[in-house]
């Protein structure tokens, strides 16, 4: 018997929402405990910051650019690698519970598996590709999902359909009439894409999730060894947790984000020292990314607005920590604990106000790129507890996983094994990682290149809608941690420009074949 | 590739994700994999042009039609044109990406069909 692995992501989740990582807006002692037993990240990183490029790369190792799932709307290609088939041959039982988004969620035909798999029989429908030995689908032997709201065609949305139909139009519509994401405010606030939802907790997918992971769990014998994937939709928007529990962080006593400038003339300042689609965004002139709603305009959000929000998004963390907790209880009710490796972390971070903005898009600074992971090693290793201060990626988290299983590390796979501690990282050369960025959606093409090492934030803008190539951002971490002063163009900075090109020149040029472009079917 | 399309109740045989349908008069309500159902009114099928045309009737889409044009360009080959246009836009998106598939599946069977590598 070997370990086994439990892995643990949300979506859109920031850095700062964790108590270990200095959160205080949210309490969250579940994952405040697992970074106390096990190594905790200061500096990971996505290789994107949308959730179909970045949960490609959790699964395949590889970074976009290479697994060919460039923007979301774009399915992973379904003979792409994937590490849950590693381990599905090395004798693990494999599960994915919860938010997938390898293919797209817009899928009116049910073309992708990720989609059809709820209409058309659990877990096991044998789709065009299926050879009897990748699992189901993807190396994944169980496959229940969840997406952000109850409609749609995946599990938990025909389980509440069909199991409370009542309190489905309790839930944010995430989407308006035409198709668009949701632009409709409520709250208190009128803030987008919020609404008090009056559902039970137990009924909300949070608890779903943590109830279907149990479920599985129990299915499992002893001495199996297994690896399930956990995979909460929250605290990604739509802002609409159980109204029972919105009282836990009361909006109007949340402190504005340290990187929210309190007044426009601030925020204009901020923005227009940046990338010109920055400031283009705030007025209401772009949008380049589906998910940002179209007809929103951030330069009318309201500093309550942005409170409120971080109130709910913090109610959303707490139920996810506490759904956690339960599935922890579960496995050490199993007796298993000394043999489960737990990895925690997200697929990218959220705006929640900083420089004056919410949601997300091809803006690389730390609101999106900095993101919570927590590894704790399985108790029987023994690790030694630590804080690991150099970068490091969600492209990593495939090799961790087949090292943890005691296999070896696939040729496809792009992302060295996690380090255990600085030490480990600096021997590795852990000293920098790259997010991409590419988006073609109605007219607007975005592309963008993001190196960071441990002192700087380094971008370029690739020719496109909004950019001629030579446009950039350069941000010093030390001495300018909100990233508010480009450098892009200082003087000063002219040799630190210089090497991080270059750094970003190879990983453009990093060894290893890359899979086509695939095709865009769908927005999101 | 004609005898593919031409008639209306053979779309489940060759767009990916159309699971099943019913087709009564000009009318025919398609049903896909995700359990949803869609009318659509059969406007044109021409077996002299080799034209099939058909619109989407049902909400949310406000705007749809569909035209699969079949053109023989020498004795065993031929070109088949599927355009869609569709409001709202991301209708268009949607329903592009599942015209391209099948579009991929007619010429696969075609080619089965012919029992070569040609179209």
């Amino acid at each position: 018997m070997g370990r086994k692995i439990l892995f643990i992501t949300t979506d859109q989740q920031r850095y700062d929402t964790v108590g270990a990582n200095g959160g205080t807006l949210s309490r969250t002692p579940v994952l405040d405990r697992l970074a106390a037993e096990g190594i905790r990240y200061e500096r990971c990183q996505p290789t994107s910051v949308v959730c179909m490029p970045s949960r490609a790369s959790m699964l395949t190792g590889q970074f976009p650019s290479t697994h060919g799932a460039w923007m979301n709307g774009v399915a992973l290609a379904i003979d792409a690698p994937s590490v849950a088939e590693n381990l599905k041959d090395a004798g693990y039982a494999t599960a994915l519970i919860g938010k997938a988004h390898f293919e797209p969620f817009m899928d009116v035909f049910g073309r992708f598996a990720e989609n059809s798999l709820a209409s058309l029989g659990v877990p096991t429908v044998e789709q065009p590709w299926f050879d009897g030995r990748r699992g189901v689908h993807r190396g994944f032997d169980y496959l229940e999902f969840a997406t952000h709201g109850v409609m749609g065609p995946l599990h938990y949305a025909k389980w509440i359909g069909a199991q409370h139909p009542e309190v489905v139009k309790n839930f944010y519509e995430v989407v308006d009439h035409d198709y668009n994401v949701n632009a409709a405010g409520g709250g208190d606030t009128g803030a987008p894409q919020v609404k008090f939802n009056d559902v039970p907790r137990e009924w909300y997918h949070t608890d779903w999730v943590a109830d279907r992971t149990i479920a599985w769990l129990d299915a499992q014998s002893d001495d199996r060894d297994w690896f399930c994937w956990m995979s909460f939709p929250d605290p990604h928007h739509p802002w609409d947790p159980p109204i029972s529990e919105i009282g836990r962080v009361p909006w109007r006593e949340v402190p504005l984000p340290a990187n929210y400038p309190t007044t426009a003339s601030q925020r204009e300042a901020i923005l227009d020292d940046k990338a010109r689609h920055w400031r283009a965004w705030y007025d209401g002139r772009l949008v380049s990314n589906y998910e940002a709603p179209a007809k929103w305009i951030p330069a009318k959000m309201t500093a309550d607005q942005v409170r409120e929000v971080n109130a709910l998004n913090a109610v959303e963390v707490e139920l996810i920590d506490e759904a956690i907790g339960r599935v922890l209880r579960t496995i050490d009710h199993r007796g298993w604990h000394d043999d489960v490796d737990v990895i925690f972390t997200t697929d990218h971070g959220e705006f929640q106000g900083d420089f004056g903005l919410l949601f997300k898009g091809p803006y690389h600074v730390d609101s999106l790129l900095r993101l919570p992971l927590i590894w704790r090693p399985a108790p029987s290793t023994a690790t030694v507890p630590s804080v690991v201060s150099a970068p490091v990626s969600l492209v990593s988290l495939a090799a961790t996983f087949l090292q943890v299983a005691g296999q070896p590390t696939p040729a496809w796979v792009e992302g060295a094994a996690l380090p255990v501690d600085d030490a480990d990282a600096m021997n590795r050369s852990f000293d920098a990682t790259a997010t991409e960025w590419d988006s073609v959606l109605f007219g607007v093409d975005v592309h963008v290149r993001t190196v960071v090492t441990k002192k700087h934030l380094y971008t370029e803008y690739r020719p496109g809608t909004m950019h001629t190539g030579t446009e950039g951002e350069l941000y010093d971490l030390d001495d300018d941690p909100l990233q508010r002063i480009n450098r892009f163009d200082d003087p000063a900075y002219a040799s630190v420009k210089a090497e991080l090109a270059e750094r970003l020149a190879a990983h453009e040029r990093r060894p290893g074949e890359r899979a086509a472009p695939g095709v865009l079917t769908a927005p999101v | 590739m004609w005898d593919i399309v031409r008639r209306p109740e053979s779309i489940p045989d060759w767009f990916p994700g159309i699971v099943s349908c019913t087709v009564n008069g000009r009318t025919r309500v398609i049903r896909t994999a995700t359990g949803l159902e869609f009318s659509e009114e059969i406007l044109t099928i021409d077996p002299l042009l080799h034209r099939f045309v058909y619109r989407v009737t049902s909400h949310p889409i406000q705007f749809h039609l569909g035209v699969i044009d079949v053109i023989a360009i020498a004795p065993r080959d031929c070109l088949c044109i599927y355009s869609t246009t569709a409001e709202p836009d991301v209708f268009a998106l949607l329903i592009g990406g599942g015209t391209a598939a099948a579009v991929d599946e007619i010429k696969r069977q075609a080619e089965v069909k012919e029992g070569n590598g040609n179209g």
